[in-house]
């Protein structure tokens, strides 16, 4: 499904990414640990086509095609979604308009017709409940005002609607507490199948505990220095990040 | 090219109580002269467009607009003519609204006290002109404690008829101590045979309330001069919200006074242009007293290659300790050959004061715009999406649904004509 090979990417000037292979085939869940400053957010915003992140060297491919060549929104058209670390506030545009355009342009690209608006505001209530989100939240602005919690369950809430083939959960489990851990942990787990495939990126274990993950990669210094199961987490947990620098 | 000066005033009745006030007015105007791009309050607009005849309007013959409802009542003047009858409006008890004309001796007495005691006619050249045209008008009164809680909503439309007719419109409103109100003034119309000269006068006693809406609506040729003016007594509380579209000519004064300690002020406003319209907006505070407070956010956007004016002005006087204003003003480009002249002016003559102003023009925000992308949203459809937020922001703002609801598909109207673009929005 993804292919990374020998990716280099530069953000202002400065290298970061060093050469990073990576590869995920449908159904897998890899977490990609490592320390700060390591590269773990470069990698997804890379892969989400963000403006600034200057690719040197290396390819992408994504179900065959060469993903480094399609614009952002074609990318999410491809499937691919990145969930935010930070979620973008937009006020005065409403939740509710923004999962629509986002909806209907995905189906347009895949030659649905758009939903209609019952239709759709039904789909948003149920997933808006699964999410553990307040209905209310529909009608506020983007992510306007919403606590870092309820900024991840926006996230998620997207991403059900959406339905991507490669989700990338960027430090989707930075600032939450283990309630909303474990709604976003089973929202994860609920769209887990044999086509969907996840790439987690934390930097804590603890995530690991509620999304078991079928490979574990380590990343430092724009590299991954190592891959292996899930013990590997656990393994880190116990070491500390220090001890695969030293390996490194 | 007629004469500017002559070319304003209309022949028109007036009330024995009033005339004296026109005719003093008049005098004046016949000694004023046209502002040019030298005077410093029209540096950046032309009048260009007024230097016609202007006759006085006749009944128009038109069919009744649709009107949106939002919740009170509604009143319908068509170039300047009133539609239907006043005495038809149910108005709650200690709320009374008569025309001028149609004034009693009391009423008259009760107008003539108030008019022209908030707007200062020698410094607001379109006000002078107001008083020297002035042969009628509206008195909204609400006795003290009165509230007149569902929006009282007037609406100002201009016909499509020739020649050049110019339409004079005036306001006073009256709250006396601890009275409440809601007001929506509403102007729409797109001849560019017609000029409307607005002026409101809100008078606000003590702890009065009053929200205050003015929707500037006209678009392509229509054009408005008019203003604003409001005295603040000791705990009033004002809420001002101002929306104008671009048409041919478009220039507003807000000129709120701060008269008694503990008053405050919220004033906010939104301008949209394309085309080559103008809109040309000048504000200004005047903290006079102790313990008051401004909350000032005007945004505008401004396409293809038209041009508006911000002018936001913060004078704190010696004695106005204790102050907190705050303004800010942010303007959006979306074309090259579109223009923006905005100029914040704070001048404070107080040591113990809180001020802050800050004038902006953006561009769209790249965070924002990646993350719509980064949803499958295309980015034609995301630049517009962040537009709209850009000013809905303040529309959403407003307590009124219906209101809001009635302004969301104006404001999306007004940054594409591409339908496609705009479908999620509104």
């Amino acid at each position: 499904m993804l292919k990374v090979e020998n990716l280099h990417a530069k953000v202002e000037g400065k290298d970061i990414l060093k050469g990073l292979n990576l590869e995920v085939n449908p159904g897998e869940v890899h977490a990609i640990m490592g320390p700060n400053g390591s590269g773990k957010s470069t990698l997804g915003h890379v892969l989400a086509g963000r403006p600034g992140y200057e690719v040197t060297d290396g390819s992408v491919q994504f179900e065959g095609k060469d993903l480094l060549d399609m614009e952002t929104e074609e990318r999410a058209h491809a499937g691919i979604f990145l969930a935010f670390q930070y979620p973008v506030e937009i006020p005065g545009v409403s939740n509710m308009e923004f999962l629509k355009a986002s909806v209907d342009a995905t189906r347009e690209s895949q030659g649905l017709e758009p939903l209609d608006t019952v239709s759709f505001m039904k789909l948003a209530r149920d997933a808006s409940k699964a999410v553990d989100l307040d209905a209310s939240f529909l009608k506020r602005g983007v992510n306007e005002g919403f606590s870092g919690g309820e900024k991840k369950r926006n996230e998620l809430l997207q991403m059900m609607l959406l339905e991507p083939r490669l989700c990338i959960m960027d430090e989707t489990d930075s600032g939450l507490d283990i309630d909303a851990l474990q709604v976003v942990a089973n929202g994860i787990n609920a769209m887990r199948g044999e086509q969907r495939s996840f790439v987690l990126v934390t930097h804590y274990q603890r995530l690991l505990n509620f999304i078991e993950p079928d490979y574990v990669h380590v990343l430092s210094g724009g590299r991954i220095v190592r891959s292996g199961d899930k013990s590997l987490a656990l393994e880190l947990e116990e070491k500390g990040y220090g001890w695969i620098e030293d390996v490194a | 090219m007629s004469d500017f000066i002559q070319g304003l005033l209309v022949e028109s009745e007036a009330p024995a109580w009033l005339a004296e006030r026109r005719d003093a007015a008049a005098a004046r105007w016949r000694e004023s002269s046209k502002p040019t791009r030298k005077t410093e309050a029209w540096k950046y607009t032309s009048l260009l467009p007024l230097e016609r005849d202007f006759s006085a309007p006749t009944a128009a013959d038109m069919a009744t607009p649709a009107l949106p409802d939002f919740g009170g009542e509604q009143l319908l003047f068509v170039d300047g003519q009133l539609q239907g009858d006043l005495s038809s409006l149910a108005l709650p008890d200690g709320v009374s609204l008569v025309r001028f004309a149609d004034a009693n001796e009391a009423q008259a007495q009760q107008i003539a006290a108030r008019l022209g005691s908030v707007v200062d006619s020698d410094k607001h050249l379109f006000a002078n002109l107001n008083d020297a045209n002035l042969s009628d008008g509206l008195f909204l009164h609400v006795e003290a404690n009165a509230r007149l809680e569902a929006p009282l909503h007037l609406v100002y439309q201009t016909s499509d008829r020739e020649p050049a007719f110019s339409v004079s419109q005036r306001l006073l409103v009256v709250l006396e101590d601890n009275a409440e109100a809601s007001l929506v003034e509403h102007f729409q119309g797109t001849s560019p045979a017609a000029f409307t000269n607005g002026i409101t006068e809100l008078v606000l006693g003590a702890g009065s309330r009053l929200r205050h809406r003015r929707l500037q609506l006209e678009s392509a040729g229509a054009m408005h001069i008019g203003g604003v003016h409001a005295r603040l007594e000791r705990d009033s509380q004002l809420d001002s919200f101002h929306l104008a579209l671009g048409s041919e000519l478009k220039r507003i004064d807000i000129v709120v006074e701060h008269a008694g300690s503990g008053a405050h002020c919220d004033l906010n406003g939104i301008y949209l242009l394309r085309g080559s319209e103008h809109v040309d907006y000048h504000t200004c505070i005047e903290h006079a007293v102790p313990h008051c407070t401004t909350d000032e956010v005007f945004r505008g956007i401004m396409g293809d290659s038209s041009s508006a004016v911000f002018n936001g002005r913060i004078h704190i006087h010696p004695d106005a300790q204790k102050t907190r204003a705050e303004l800010s003003n942010k303007n959006l480009l979306t074309s090259t050959d579109a223009e923006i002249n905005t100029k914040p002016e704070l001048e404070i003559y107080a040591d113990d004061v809180q001020c802050a102003h800050g004038a902006t023009v953006a561009q769209l925000d790249e965070g924002m715009l990646h993350y719509l992308r980064t949803r499958g949203v295309e980015r034609a459809e995301a630049e517009v999406m962040l537009s709209y937020g850009f000013i809905n922001e303040l529309v959403d703002a407003l307590d009124n649904e219906a209101l809001r609801e009635y302004l969301h598909p104006l404001l999306a109207e007004r940054l594409t004509r591409d339908t496609r673009l705009t479908r999620h929005l509104a």
